[in-house]
């Protein structure tokens, strides 16, 4: 992992986040932080606010009050220039993939570089299928059709496109969800794979327990509309915290825990 | 900006600069026109990069590759570790560029098949659907108990009484638009009580009806065949059948059952302004005052006028509920599927109705009615 000097440090800076839909407070004084070249996981129970919260740094939603920095520059409020500019460098990936049906796998990936850069056809062409290469997927994927692919390879392929444009920062939303073990084992190497070799920072929203214990360097566990508690699944398994022994303590969580000592 | 230059006499390949998406652009095109130096064993010497990501370190590695097949040996050096492994996970990736299979030419016999089939295969299913429709209605004919008004109820208000002001609206205009139009004629033959034929038959008979159903047909049509395509792109279709609820008994009938009740008396509020339209247009400029006009309404326009127009409404509703649904049905799998059949059955519906409407002009000329 690289070592930036201290300012760079934190990729993204959640300050004193406070979120309201109506009456439900959704996200009451939250903070945390992520540091650059990690991977950085948010878990939850459902409806906790963690996909509310990738929405606010990504500009979806705004928070009643707050700050969210990005790359050290404040997100809330910012100008549709310096919005832009940010947005080319982090790669979102959604819950559903999101890939654009009317388009091919090659075109969805193809989609940024074309609408970005300044690149000739031919080397477009190319680096597509370099990203389908890197995501996994056969050559053969990019010619086909969002609706022609399988749940994991259309996870893949939505992966594919979020690094078209090759962000430092990635963000992914349940990046494991909806897919069958094998698939998701064969998500979570590929996600360790691109980190270590691409240098990238990686913050994810997820369920996924094995995902987490796999590939998480920090975890932050957030509930009661609080950060309940940051720090490496390790850490968090050993907190006194009713809800955290819960989540990760449950039949579910246990079953993961064994089976990483087991490969440890 | 990323930069790379041959250096005389060692013949060393010096890359430096920002091997980036956004550095690359101009060195793609300055690649193909370097002069490389007629010697088997090359080195490249990349201390000089500063920064790399995937589409530069491609870049690199696609030169490197086409100087290999010329038959050269090629040598880094100096690359930072970071970009080794980059390099390296670029190195094995072979690419082939698939392309989705063009078109071959095909000959216009050919064409005229693959034009007329899909066209073919949806008369058949429209025909299907009919009939499916049929022993639906037979059933809870059969059935009252199955018949589910709380949707009937709902599709009432919604394509019946909310098409209310909309209806009235233009059909107001209607009447005023053709008692103007006829009313200079009628004047030259000084035969102004006339205007109560004129608009009365044409209202009751043809336009309040026809009208009516092309306006149901925009707003309700395309609003069954939207909600119908949308369930189906997230498969609620499939899950109320897995439950054991019959879509055709909760979606189509209750659509179907409301529009025959609704278009009609949507009619017959048609009627009512249009000629109310023309009564004004009549008064305002031929001068026929409103008693005259309701005396002669009585004589000019007989109630076959009324029922023959009316009598065709539930036919139209019939066709506008079923193709709205027929091709909500017919949604793929994607979301611009939805927007295509939604457009596919409003144009269907409109031209239906008009079909029907000349079909029933004949065999009223043949009845003589």
């Amino acid at each position: 992992m690289t070592n930036s000097p201290p300012p760079q440090e934190n990729v993204i800076e959640i300050s004193n986040i406070f979120t309201r839909f109506g009456n439900a407070v959704v996200h009451d004084n939250v903070s945390m932080q992520v540091r650059r070249g990690e991977i950085f996981a948010l878990v939850g129970s459902s409806g906790c606010g963690k996909s509310t919260l990738l929405r606010e740094i990504l500009l979806l939603h705004r928070p009643q009050s707050g700050s969210i920095r990005v790359f050290g520059k404040e997100v809330l409020g910012m100008d549709d220039e310096a919005a832009l500019s940010l947005r080319k460098s982090w790669g979102v990936m959604f819950e559903r993939s999101a890939l654009f049906s009317s388009l091919t796998v090659a075109e969805n990936v193809g989609l940024p570089m074309r609408e970005h850069t300044r690149m000739s056809n031919a080397l477009i062409e190319e680096l597509i299928a370099v990203k389908i290469a890197l995501a996994g997927l056969p050559a053969s994927a990019g010619a086909k059709f969002p609706s022609e692919l399988s749940g994991g390879m259309r996870k893949r392929a939505a992966l594919a496109r979020s690094m078209a444009l090759d962000p430092e920062l990635l963000l992914l939303d349940e990046p494991t969800a909806g897919l069958d073990p094998l698939s998701a084992s064969g998500f979570d190497e590929l996600v360790l794979h691109l980190q270590q070799s691409l240098g990238l920072t990686i913050m994810m929203v997820t369920h996924d327990l094995d995902l987490l214990w796999r590939v998480a360097d920090r975890v932050a566990v957030l509930g009661e509309g609080k950060v309940l508690g940051v720090g490496t699944m390790e850490e968090l398994s050993e907190s006194p915290h009713p809800v955290i022994r819960e989540y990760f303590y449950g039949p579910r969580g246990r079953a993961a825990w064994d089976k990483s000592w087991k490969q440890k | 900006m990323a930069t790379i230059e041959i250096t005389q006499p060692e013949n060393i390949v010096r890359c430096g600069g920002a091997w980036t998406l956004g550095g690359i652009s101009d060195l793609e095109t300055r690649l193909d026109n370097l002069p490389w130096p007629a010697i088997m064993a090359m080195q490249f010497d990349v201390t000089g990069i500063a920064d790399m990501d995937t589409a530069g370190a491609w870049l690199l590695q696609r030169t490197i590759r086409r100087l290999e097949s010329d038959g050269r040996t090629v040598t880094l050096q100096g690359q930072r570790p970071e970009h080794e492994t980059l390099l390296n996970v670029i190195k094995p990736i072979n690419i082939t560029i698939e392309k989705p299979a063009t078109s071959r030419k095909i000959n216009l016999l050919e064409k005229t098949g693959l034009m007329t089939w899909p066209h073919l295969q949806q008369a058949i299913g429209m025909l299907a659907f009919l009939g499916e429709t049929s022993i639906a209605i037979l059933r809870s004919v059969a059935q009252p108990s199955r018949i589910r008004w709380k949707p009937i109820l709902y599709n009432l208000e919604n394509a019946g009484f909310r098409a209310l002001p909309i209806v009235g609206l233009l059909a107001f205009l209607m009447g005023v638009v053709i008692s103007y139009q006829g009313s200079g004629q009628l004047q030259r033959y000084g035969a102004n009580i006339f205007i109560v034929d004129l608009v009365g038959l044409s209202m009751l008979r043809e336009l309040a009806p026809l009208m009516t159903a092309i306006i149901v047909a925009g707003r309700s049509g395309s609003a069954f065949a939207a909600q119908i395509g949308t369930m189906k792109v997230t498969e609620e279709i499939d899950a109320l059948r897995t439950i054991g609820i019959s879509p055709m008994e909760l979606l189509v009938l209750p659509k179907v059952l409301a529009l025959v009740i609704a278009l009609p008396l949507l009619s017959v509020y048609a009627d009512m302004m249009g000629v109310l339209g023309g009564m004004v247009m009549a008064k305002t400029q031929l001068g026929v005052s409103y008693t005259d006009f309701i005396d002669r309404f009585g004589e000019a326009v007989k109630l076959s006028a009324f029922l023959v127009g009316i009598g065709k409404a539930p036919v139209f509703a019939a066709i506008i509920a079923m193709v709205g649904c027929f091709q909500g049905l017919q949604v793929g799998n994607g979301p611009d599927s939805v927007g295509k059949q939604t457009t596919v059955s409003v144009v269907q519906a409109i031209f239906l109705i008009i079909v029907a409407d000349a079909l029933f002009s004949v065999i009223f000329s043949w009845l003589k009615i």
